[in-house]
Order: C-alpha cells, then structure tokens, then sequence
C-alpha cells in the first residue's frame, strides 16, 4: 500500500519537502496548526503542537541515534543490478538511476556502528524516500552483515524500519530476503546479544513478515501504519470499512505485538536503557535527556533546544488501553 | 473448465474420440488417420506447452483439477493422520499438517489446501492462512525436531490472508517466526511448491534444505494482479507483470531460489494427476536420500548458509 503511494506520486511526499528549504511555516499533517520549521527541526520531525510524527530520512534518523561523532559508516559499498531484467513503466534500472541520484546512496538503508548513549551498537536505518524503502537484494544483505557484524564486535543491534516492504522488481530475489534477514539474527542470538527494533510510519509487508518483528524488544512510534497486508488491500478484499486505527501502532499496541509505543523525542533514552536493561548493566543516575535536537543548523543550534531538558520518565509511554 | 490456450488440444481430443467411435460404430478401420491425429496432437501439446507465456503458466498453477495438497498427501505418502490445531486459538483449514510415512520412515507433512470444488474451497479459505495455520506449522515443527522426524512441505497458496482478524492476530509476526523456526529445524526438511508459491504465507514454509518446484508452478514476491495494480495502476495489466516478474519454475531455478524443477505430465498436472504425484513421491525420495547421513547442526547450517546466500548484487569495493 504504501509501496503504491510512492509509485503513484510523482511529486515529493510533504516531509521531503522538510529536507528543501520551502517556506518558514508549514501546515501540521496532524494537528493544521502553523508550526515553525525551525521547530519542527529541533523536535526531531515531530509537531511541537499536537506530536504528529514526520517520516525521518536514514541519515537524520542515525544523528538523532548516534553519539555525536561515533558512527562509523558500514553500509554503501554493495549495489542494486537487475537480475530480472524487470521493466514495468519503466526499467528498474533507470528508476534506481533516478533515486540514487536523489538520496546519493546505492540503496535504501544505512548501516553502521555507533555508541548510543555510551552503549556499542549497529545501527540498522531503513529509508522510506529512497523507493519506499523497499527491500531488495542489497537491503537485504546490508542488514545480514550489519546482524553478523554487530555480533562479531559485541555490539547490540538497534534497527529502525520504514518500508513498503519487499522490492517487486526483484521478484523472489527480494522474497528472499526475509529468510536472509531472519538467519542473519542468528549470530546475535547466539552470542546473546540484544536486538531491538523500531518500526516507524510504514512498515509494511515483508520487512514486517521478516526481521523487523523478530525483536527482542519492539517499539514502534506513534501512530505507525505497520501491517502485513496493507488498508487498501483489505479492504478490496473484504468489502468492507477498516476499524479506527487499525494497523497504527497504538491499536498493535493493544494486541499484544509490540513492547511499547514511544514517541522520537524519547526514543534514544529508551533504546539506551533496553539495552542496559537486557545486558544486566547498571543503569547511569541521569538517564538521558529527551530530544536532544540534531538536525538544526549550527545556527539553530546557537540558539538552544527549547525540547531539552526534561529527564525521561516512565509517563514519556504511550499510555495502555484508552 | 478448460484454459485458453487447451481449446485446440481439448478440440483435436475430442476429434479423435468422435473417429474411434464412428469407425466402431461403422466397423471401418480408421486406424492410420487416427494415428495421424493422435501425433498430431502430441505434437501439439509439446508446442502448447513449450511455448506457454509466463502469465499462462500462472494459468496452469492455478488450474482446476490440479492436483491439491491433500492429493498428495494421501497418494505420496502411507498412513496419514492429520494433527489439527495451533494450541492457542484455533485450527486453520488452509494449512494442513499432520503424520505420514514415506518409504517407511515418519515424517511431519505440511501442506497448503485450496478447495477442489466451491464449497472446499470456501471452507479451506482459497488456501490462504490465518496466522493460527503458522502457528499450527511451527508447533508441528518443535514436534519434528522433537522427535528427529523428516519435515516435508507442499506450497500452494496465493497468499497469506488479509483480513481484519489476520492482522490483529499479527499475520505478519507469526510469518516472519515461522521463517524463523523452520530455519532452525534440527532435521532435513525439503518443501515442494506444487501450485502457487505465493509470497511471504508461502515462505512461512518454504525455508527448507531443498526447494523443489512442479514445472508448471509458481513462486513470487506478489501475485501479478496486485504486481500491475501497484506499477502499471491496472491489475488487468497482470499478463505483463507475470512476464517480467520472471515466476515460473524455470525462471527461479536460474537465481537459485529453487533447486530442482520436478517435471509434469504433459498438458499439465491437472490432465494427469497420478504421474504429477508419481513425479513428486520420485523427487521426495531422491532429496531426503541425498540428505541422509547429515548431523542435526549440518542441516540446520546448510539450510542457513542457502537462504544467508540468496540475492544479487554488486560489492562496488570489489569491482573495479
């Protein structure tokens, strides 16, 4: 379903204008209101207003993730070919062209090594502007080596997932990858090493079939489609309408699928003391600050961060039942 | 109901018919020019088959009369009982496993059922699972591992379920544990796609030590339908994109996802069931005989080391 949306748009998606400098204002996606870029910036992509969360591109996903100057690059050098000679409105290959050009990375995932608040850890960042963040072979591989790598460094594996799910124009190269991806975990587990995932606004199909649920722990961020089987889908299928909320991430909440729901501003604080929490390690006296701002400007950055300062607590979750 | 492109063979059959019978009728020997026919119709049926569009043979996997999973439970294997259930919310009429005997030797069968009339096909949910039919796979699983026993699937499925209640129940997460679980099965496990491989509810179960494929089958990442209603914004567009999603046996047995092509009867499985399960029962044999004599870890390792293997690309610093 959301693969769908990507094909069918032909002009950027609304938080990829965020990446262009347009107006000072915009309109809130959730909430109307007019909110200052600058703010939504400093807020991590999220509404200052009513919390509505933007979709987060990979690279500000791992500055908001990382330890200032820790991350270290793994992924990059692996290349999506055309192994079906697939052509649908167009070549996959000039599609490929295209996005590459665009996001000025061979595919749509970032992988790396970092430390996140003091704790080792791979970062695995799906990409949803880059093709919908589909899966294909070289997704697919990234994560595997990110997985082996992480185990063989000792490192804990924090993934954040943003896709329409497996790549069509790789046929069941792509199908693949969710077994690829699934005994790719295997190393981690054997070394007992934490894996956590984050599943952001969408995850869908088979990243959510594969490795994306296979957590030790997982979170979501509010309000996230993650689904199977996208809204259109079923509802073409069953004729009939969908419940409210069904398939966000505070409805999975409810039944039972994911550890919790929390929001991006605390989301590092929260990955930072599963981590500690899962390895036995003592828990620091001051836990981390929430939003701590990273894709501001130097200048912005002069100017404070109005979001800091507030410690992370246990209320930062979003609240069981209704 | 007869497929398109079967019209011309259905024709020339029933021409050869309608002549014996008039030559009996008549007492006239007709023998040389039905003899003429009936070359010329396996002449036919080769080049029908032969040169079958991808989209066709999507036809052929689909086709009624096809022999289902439960054909060739009951006619590959001795001494099936079906084992229902999931333990935890119910049993799942499109996935059925239970145990068998090949050769002797128990086994843990799993396999997809479509319907072989309407009202089957209602009631097995045109083959596509709950996710109460992959817990039931993987609870079937610890049972195999349990006790050492051979796992064997049979794929045929459009797909997993999208329902309201599938996704509730977390379709997607009894799928990815599923893959999970039957790549860490302690014993040889083999999966045959005997109709249509239908994407991540096909792979739930196909995570195998040897994937097998009938010739006139299917395995794909999404059915050409949704595949030209996603990027041609028309599912009657579904013949291109069964082309160039590159779906049939033959296909995939070149990017590896398949290991060995098991041949039909000509015309398709359908127009002779007993030589498609023959073909099958044959192939069986051969793979779990070649699997013999493997460790527990062995063939866990070497069922990891075939799916951690599978995609293509290009290491750019490798390449120069």
């Amino acid at each position: 379903m959301a693969l769908e949306r990507w094909f069918r748009r032909t002009k950027p998606t609304r938080s990829d204008d965020d990446a262009t400098p347009a107006g000072l204002w915009l309109k809130c996606d959730g909430c109307s209101a007019q909110i200052y870029r600058k703010d939504l910036n400093q807020n991590l992509l999220t509404c200052p207003e009513c919390g509505y969360h933007y979709r987060m591109p990979a690279e500000a996903r791992i500055e908001m993730l990382a330890d200032a100057g820790t991350f270290a690059r793994w992924s990059g050098s692996l290349a999506p070919t055309d192994p079906l000679t697939f052509t649908d409105t167009e070549p996959y290959p000039d599609r490929m062209e295209r996005v590459q050009e665009k996001q000025g990375r061979p595919d749509a995932i970032v992988t790396g090594g970092a430390l996140l608040d003091g704790e080792p850890v791979a970062l695995v960042v799906m990409d949803f502007f880059f093709a919908g963040g589909s899966m294909g072979s070289v997704v697919g591989e990234e994560i595997a080596r990110a997985a082996e790598r992480a185990a063989e460094e000792g490192r804990s594996l924090v993934a954040v997932t943003a896709s329409g799910g497996a790549r069509m124009q790789e046929g069941a190269l792509s199908l693949m990858q969710l077994a690829k991806t699934t005994v790719a975990l295997e190393a981690l587990a054997a070394r007992k090493l934490p894996y956590v995932s984050v599943l952001t606004d969408p995850t869908t199909g088979g990243v959510t079939a594969s490795f994306a649920t296979l957590g030790d722990v997982i979170f979501a961020e509010p309000n996230a489609l993650i689904c199977f089987a996208g809204p259109r889908v079923i509802q073409q299928t069953i004729k009939q309408d969908l419940p409210e909320g069904f398939q966000r991430a505070e409805f999975l909440l409810k039944k039972g699928m994911l550890d919790n729901v929390v929001r991006r501003t605390a989301l590092k604080g929260k990955l930072a003391a599963t981590l500690r929490l899962l390895r036995n390690q003592k828990l620091p006296e001051q836990p981390l600050q929430e939003a701590v701002p990273s894709i501001v400007d130097e200048e912005e950055e002069a100017l404070g961060s109005p979001a800091a300062g507030k410690p992370l607590q246990q209320g930062d979750e979003v609240k069981r039942g209704s | 109901m007869a497929l398109e492109f079967e019209r011309p063979i259905l024709d020339l059959e029933a021409k050869i018919r309608d002549m014996r019978a008039y030559a009996e009728e008549q007492s006239i020997d007709l023998g040389e020019e039905i003899a003429l026919l009936e070359a010329r119709l396996e002449r036919l049926q080769a080049q029908t088959f032969e040169g079958l569009s991808r989209w066709e043979r999507v036809q052929v996997a689909r086709a009624a009369g096809r022999p289902t999973g439960l054909d060739y439970v009951e006619h590959v294997f001795e001494g099936f009982q079906e084992h229902h259930g999931d333990r935890t919310l119910g049993d799942d009429p499109a996935l059925v496993a239970g145990l068998a005997q090949l050769d002797g030797r128990s086994v843990v069968v799993l396999a997809q059922q479509k319907g072989r009339d309407t009202k089957e096909n209602i009631h097995r949910n045109f083959g596509m699972s709950h996710p109460s039919g992959y817990r039931k796979a993987m609870r079937m699983f610890d049972l195999a591992d349990k006790f050492g026993l051979p796992v064997v699937t049979l794929i045929d499925t459009p797909g997993a379920y999208p329902g309201i209640a599938a996704e509730e129940q977390g379709q997607a997460w009894v799928i990815a544990a599923s893959i999970q679980r039957m790549s860490q099965l302690q014993v040889p496990a083999v999966a045959v796609v005997i109709g249509e491989g239908g994407s991540g509810g096909a792979l739930a179960i196909g995570v195998a030590n040897r994937v097998l494929i009938l010739e006139n089958a299917t395995y794909s990442v999404i059915s050409p339908e949704s595949c030209a209603a996603i990027l041609w914004r028309d599912a009657a567009e579904a013949p291109k994109a069964a082309e160039a999603l590159k779906l049939t046996a033959r296909d995939l047995l070149e990017i590896d996802i398949v290991d060995r092509v098991i041949t039909e009867p000509t015309g398709g499985a359908h127009r002779d069931p007993k030589v498609a399960m023959e073909n099958v029962a044959t192939a069986l044999r051969e793979e779990f005989a070649s699997l013999a004599g493997g460790t527990p870890a062995s063939w866990k390792s070497s069922r990891h080391e075939r799916f951690r293997a599978l995609g293509r690309y290009v290491d750019l610093s490798v390449a120069s």
